[in-house]
Parts: C-alpha cells; structure tokens; sequence
C-alpha cells in the first residue's frame, strides 16, 4: 500500500476531528462565559454553582471525564431510569466542551476583573444596571485580553479531540491507528498525521488571531 | 481479581468502593510515578530547548523554534503513539511505562521551554545593564544577577505544569501503562459497574489536583520574589 | 433663600481606622457654582464621589433636592437606600472625572449617546441629535467618530463633560478636571467649564487647583482640611482676606510664584 492511498481515509478523519473541535469549541466558549461571569455574580447559587463546575472539570482528567459520561453515566440513567446512553460524539463534544469550557471560565473572569475600576465607575454615575455595566462597558473591553489564553485553549482543545478515538469514533487518530494496524506502516502514518495536527493547529491559531484583531478594532495600534 | 486483591460484587456499592479502593490506590501510586517521571524529563528537555533557543548561530534557534511549536501543536496521544511503535523500529524497545514518561516529557519540554524563557525575560532590562555598569562578566551577571530573580517566577510555573502532566497520565492507559484510570475500566469491563470506580477516580483526582495545587501555592508564597540568595 | 439643593448633614466618612470626612455640614443653592480646594487628602474628592453615590457614608445624612441621597424614608424613618433609590436619585447627579474615564472601545458619538439610549430610554436619532449639539458646545463637532485613544488629553476631558451633560443632570460634579492635564491643554477645558458656568443655570461642584479659575467662576469657595470644612465664602473674600490661618497657609503655598 502507498502512502497516498492512506490520504483519503485520513482526510475523512480530519473532517471528523475538525467537526469534533468546532463544536466542543463552541459549547465551551458558551461554558466559559457562563461560569467566568456566574463566578463574578452576587447571587451565591449561581456563584456556587459556576464555582463547582470549574473546579470539577479543571481538577479531574479529561479522559476520566470521558470515559465517565460514555461509560458511567448510562448507569446513572439506569437508577434514574432515563437512558443516557450517549452516542460517541455527543459524548466526546459534552466532555471536550464541559472541560475547555471550565478552563475558559477562568479566563473570562481574569479579563473582567482586570477592566479598570474607573470604568465601572463611569459606569454607574451614568446609571448603567449591573447589566448594562457587563455587557455595554466590563465584557467588550475584557474580550482583547481573553484572546491570547482562549487561542492556546483553542489549540488545546483540537489536540484533546484525539482522545475521543478511545471511544471509538472516527477521527484522525483513529484512522491512523486502524491504517497502522492494517499496514504496520507506523513512521508513514503518525509522521502524515503530526503534520495534519500541526497544520490545523495553525490554522485554527491564525482564526483566532483574527478574532483577537476584530475585538480589539478599537485599540491604538503600535 | 486484581493485583492480589477480589472486589465484592452484589452486596451493594458501599462494599464494592470499599474493595476496589486498595486496587486504585495502587493506580494511583503509579500515576504519581509516571508524572514525576515526566516531570523529571519535561524539566531537563525544556532547559535544553530553551538554551538552543538562545544558540548563536540562527539555524539551530529556527529549529528549536520549529520543533518546539510542533510539539506543542500535536496531540500527546498521538505522540505517544508515535514512540511506541516507531522507536522499536530503531531498535529502541522501552516498557511501556518509559514510553509513557518519554511522551509525557516531550509533549511538556515545549511548554517548560517558554517557562523559562518567559522567567528570564521578566528580569527587567535594567537590572542586566546595571550588571554591565559594574562591569560583571556575561556569565557572572546570568548566575548572580538573572537567575536569582528568574527562580522564583520559574518554579511556580512549573509547578502547575506538573498538575496538568498528572492530569495527562491517564492518556498512558492505551500504551496498557496500569495507571489509576486504567485500573478503574478493566474492573469496569470485569463487573460492569463503571459507575463506581470511575466516579471513585474523579474524586481521587479531585483531591490530588486540590493538594497538588495548594503545595504549589505555597511554594509560591515562599519564594521570595525579589530574587533568590543563591551562592 | 431657597432649599438648598445639596445638604450635608453631620455626615462621617471613614476608610477603616481614618476619618476622611467628620461630621460634615455644608449646603450648596440650586444654581449655584461653588469650588472646593483645599491640599490632598482633604476629603475634598470625597464630598464628590459620595454624591456619585461612589462610596458610602457611615453617620449623618445627605439632601439633594430635597430627598434624603443615601436613605429612603419608610414609615417616617430614614433606613439605608436600595439599589432603585439609588438610581433614581443617581439621575439629578453628572460627574466629570479627572482621568476623563471614556469608554475606549466606544467612538466619541458612543460614549455621548450610550447612557442616553441604554438608561434614559431615548431614542437613537433623539440621543445623537443631542450628542451632536453637546460636541458642538465643547467644540467637537468634527470628532464625533474618532475613538477617545485618537485625541488629546483635553479634546478627552471635553467629551467626558459632554457624555455628563447627555444625562440633563441638575447638578454637576467636576473632580479635578484639569489635573490630568498637560499644561497647554488646561485652557480649553477651563473655557468649556467657564461657559457652562456663565451661560446655564446648572448646579456645579468643582474640585479643582486652579486658583484663578475658582476665582473667577465661582460664587462660593469652600476650603476643605483633614475632613472639615475650614472656611467658606465668596471668592473675592476668602482669597485676598481669608479668616483662618490654615487657609492663609494653605493659599500662600499654593498661590506662592514658581521658581
């Protein structure tokens, strides 16, 4: 077998590990602003909550966060009787944005606390709400500063994506390592699959940069 | 049956957590293991890329650089996988649990690398010219002026790092590396209960990160932030 | 003479174990323009930002047009505000900081139309017709859509007031409005005030070190010291024969030719 034809089903891979970031990506940047501001709330049920939420899923492995939602849970649903079996993917999207989003949290609330106090000030001798202070004043100047952590959780969150192969899910490390078994041709395979890695890392840092650049139109540029 | 010990299967799940919990136990103790091990190598690999990084001559900094962003842009696993076929290949046949340490160290060799180029670069300029003012040698200056002050900025630094390695530990179980997760899924495959030792490992972890991160704080509280006496 | 629009009542405001503000009396008129110097730490800021409703005050009581500020009155006693109270009573009052405080992330329009749209209620084209007629008043009409980073520290410090006045306050409130300011820009700024000074019939407090400008623009100067008000009167009297020697102290050092 040459290694060309190892590209097509490698490339389906991708595609699947691409969707897998994508999505968990979207539900943790979803997760990071709910709990980095829930954190920062006088209410102390939603403090408590967003509080419990990081530091489970900051604390613990991602892998056992996994492998508990695709094989503990269905247990759990089992006593409750509520079938959580869960399909791999919405397995592997749930544990990869359940656990980037806890890191993000903390991310959220580190660039809100960082807005100047001034500027919350101003805020209230204009009479802005709580809200109105978050949303119009805090969270469009925290958003620059989010951007450099959120790019390297980006990063982070495509790698973790090669975990979810553990559990039987198409992606690019599983097709690799079915290649790999068929043709015990490992250099070939993990050096083409590095370099897809690699490459869409780059990718997806080169997005976030230009997310950085469009929240922050409003900065002085050196 | 399990590293000597039999779980208790039908008298409840109190019984069953209490016999599982000598075999994690015994996970767990390879879990540290296999972080301090990769801890040892991902902080002697990261200084060697950070000190290529400062090489003289262009070529070797360029490759540093290249190799140090691949490292951190390909996942662990996959790296890990890479070494346990591909080494064999060259006649480097490693236990698994070396393999496992050898991935874990060279995934975080690229992330201890920028701890310590990010540590000597907060020493401020003015202290290095302050340095040539009193006319100390390069390397007197480096010893003396810029480590002391880096020390305290890079240990803390590390530290965490070495709670995210423990966190990455499990990934070691696909390389059958009997770490504590991987401990928790056979007695899951044996009795069908995941839910118990899996659960049982979370908390375990829980408490692990808790410490772990608490002695990290010390250390950073006890180190002197003005810069360390070193002789 | 009328209700005093502004009344402090034997008001404490301490910070911990210092007293900033003890046991303070002291009234303004509406309309009436009144400076207060005095040397820092005098807790002169103070009175301004616990008008704001920036900081708390822990004994006495504060009027502003004729409603207790930080209190409400419930069965004929006076407990401590809520939030709406606040905000209700938040509505009379504007301030103009010393370090400006524009958005960043806001164009000059937005700083200025923003609070009238988010707060007041006012519609988009009601609130920029407004803006654009303020920056016509500070004389910035033609920076209506630079970001606040792209002018100077005094153009900055103009917007701040127009973004203040948006709010149709009854009562302004300048807190070292020019101390931020490199020296060639403290002109334009004094004019903006002095025309609203001269020209409206707004109530303004102004903190300030320009000697000259509280001189010329106020009706009343009050010297604050160590949490007291020392002296008060007219410009012309407190500063050519002030009664006290603290303030004599004070104003020779102050007024003293640079070297």
């Amino acid at each position: 077998m040459n290694w060309t034809e190892y590209l097509p089903p490698l490339l389906e891979g991708a595609w699947v590990t691409v969707q897998l970031t994508v999505y968990s990506m979207v539900l943790g940047a979803l997760l990071s602003f709910a709990a980095g501001i829930g954190k920062l709330s006088p209410n102390w049920a939603i403090k408590g909550l967003s509080v419990v939420y990081i530091e489970i899923f900051r604390g613990t492995s991602l892998l056992v966060q996994l492998f508990w939602l695709y094989f503990a849970l269905p247990l759990v649903g089992d006593l409750i009787g509520i079938n959580l079996r869960l399909p791999p993917v919405i397995a592997g999207v749930l544990a990869l944005g359940l656990n980037i989003g806890a890191y993000g949290a903390e991310v959220v609330r580190g660039s809100l606390q960082a807005v100047p106090v001034a500027q919350l000030e101003t805020a209230r001798a204009l009479n802005f709400t709580r809200r109105q202070t978050l949303w119009r004043v805090a969270l469009p100047q925290a958003l620059p500063e989010m951007m450099p952590p959120f790019s390297n959780l980006a990063v982070q969150n495509l790698k973790d994506t090669a975990l979810v192969s553990l559990i039987s899910l198409g992606d690019l490390a599983f097709r690799a390592e079915q290649i790999r078994n068929f043709t015990q041709d490992s250099v070939t395979v993990y050096t083409i699959i590095l370099f897809m890695y690699f490459g869409m890392a780059l990718v997806l840092a080169s997005f976030v940069r230009g997310l950085e650049f469009w929240v922050s139109r409003w900065r002085a540029r050196a | 049956m399990l590293f000597g010990y039999e779980w208790v299967t039908g008298q409840g799940d109190l019984a069953f957590a209490a016999s599982i919990l000598p075999m994690l136990l015994l996970g767990l103790v390879v879990t540290i293991q296999a972080t301090v091990a990769g801890f040892f190598i991902a902080v002697i690999l990261g200084l060697i890329f950070a000190a290529l990084r400062q090489s003289r001559f262009r070529v070797v900094r360029y490759v540093t650089g290249f190799v140090v962003e691949f490292l951190r842009d390909t996942p662990l696993l996959v790296q890990l996988f890479f070494l346990y076929y591909v080494l064999p290949e060259f006649g480097i046949v490693l236990p698994a649990f070396m393999t496992g340490a050898l991935a874990l160290g060279v995934q975080y060799s690229a992330y201890t690398s920028q701890v310590y180029r990010a540590g000597i670069e907060a020493v401020p300029p003015g202290q290095r010219e302050a340095a040539r003012a009193l006319d100390l040698t390069e390397r007197r200056t480096f010893t003396h002026v810029i480590l002391p002050q880096a020390i305290p900025r890079i240990i803390p630094a590390l530290g965490n790092y070495a709670v995210s390695i423990m966190k990455d530990v499990p990934i070691l179980s696909v390389v059958t590396v009997l770490e504590v997760l991987n401990v928790a899924k056979i007695i899951g495959d044996q009795t069908f209960n995941y839910l118990v030792p899996f659960t049982m490992v979370g908390a375990l972890y829980l408490v692990l990160t808790l410490i772990a991160s608490y002695l990290v704080r010390l250390l950073d509280r006890a180190l002197p932030k003005t810069g360390l006496p070193l002789r | 003479m009328s209700e005093p629009i502004i009344r402090f009542d034997k008001v404490v405001k301490r910070f911990g174990a210092l007293t900033v503000l003890d046991r303070l009396d002291f009234t303004v008129q509406p309309g009436e323009k009144v400076s207060i110097i005095g040397p820092s730490g005098s807790g002169k800021s103070t009175v301004l930002r616990i008008l704001m409703t920036l900081e708390p005050i822990q004994e006495g009581t504060i009027w502003v047009d004729g409603h207790p500020l930080w209190h409400e009155e419930r069965d004929g006693r006076l407990v401590p505000a809520s939030e709406a109270h606040l905000r209700e009573m938040r509505k009379l009052l504007g301030m103009v900081f010393q370090q400006f405080n524009l958005f960043p992330h806001m164009t000059v329009l937005r700083n200025i139309t923003e609070a009238p749209i988010a707060v007041l209620g006012m519609s988009k084209q009601e609130a920029r017709e407004r803006a654009m007629e303020l920056l016509e008043l500070v004389g910035l009409a033609d920076q209506a859509d630079k970001f606040p980073h792209q002018l100077s520290g005094g153009q900055q410090q103009r917007v701040g007031i127009a973004r203040a006045l948006a709010m149709r306050p009854k009562i302004m409130l300048f807190d070292e409005p020019t101390s931020a300011l490199d020296p060639e820009l403290v002109g334009e700024v004094l004019t903006v005030i002095g025309k609203l000074a001269h020209e409206h019939d707004l109530t303004m407090l102004l903190v300030t070190h320009e000697m000259r400008f509280a001189r010329e623009v106020s009706d009343r100067v009050c010297f604050f010291d160590q949490g007291r008000m020392v002296e008060e009167g007219p410009p012309d009297q407190l500063f050519t024969e002030p009664r006290e020697a603290r303030t004599r102290e004070f104003l020779k050092a102050v007024l003293a030719p640079q070297e």
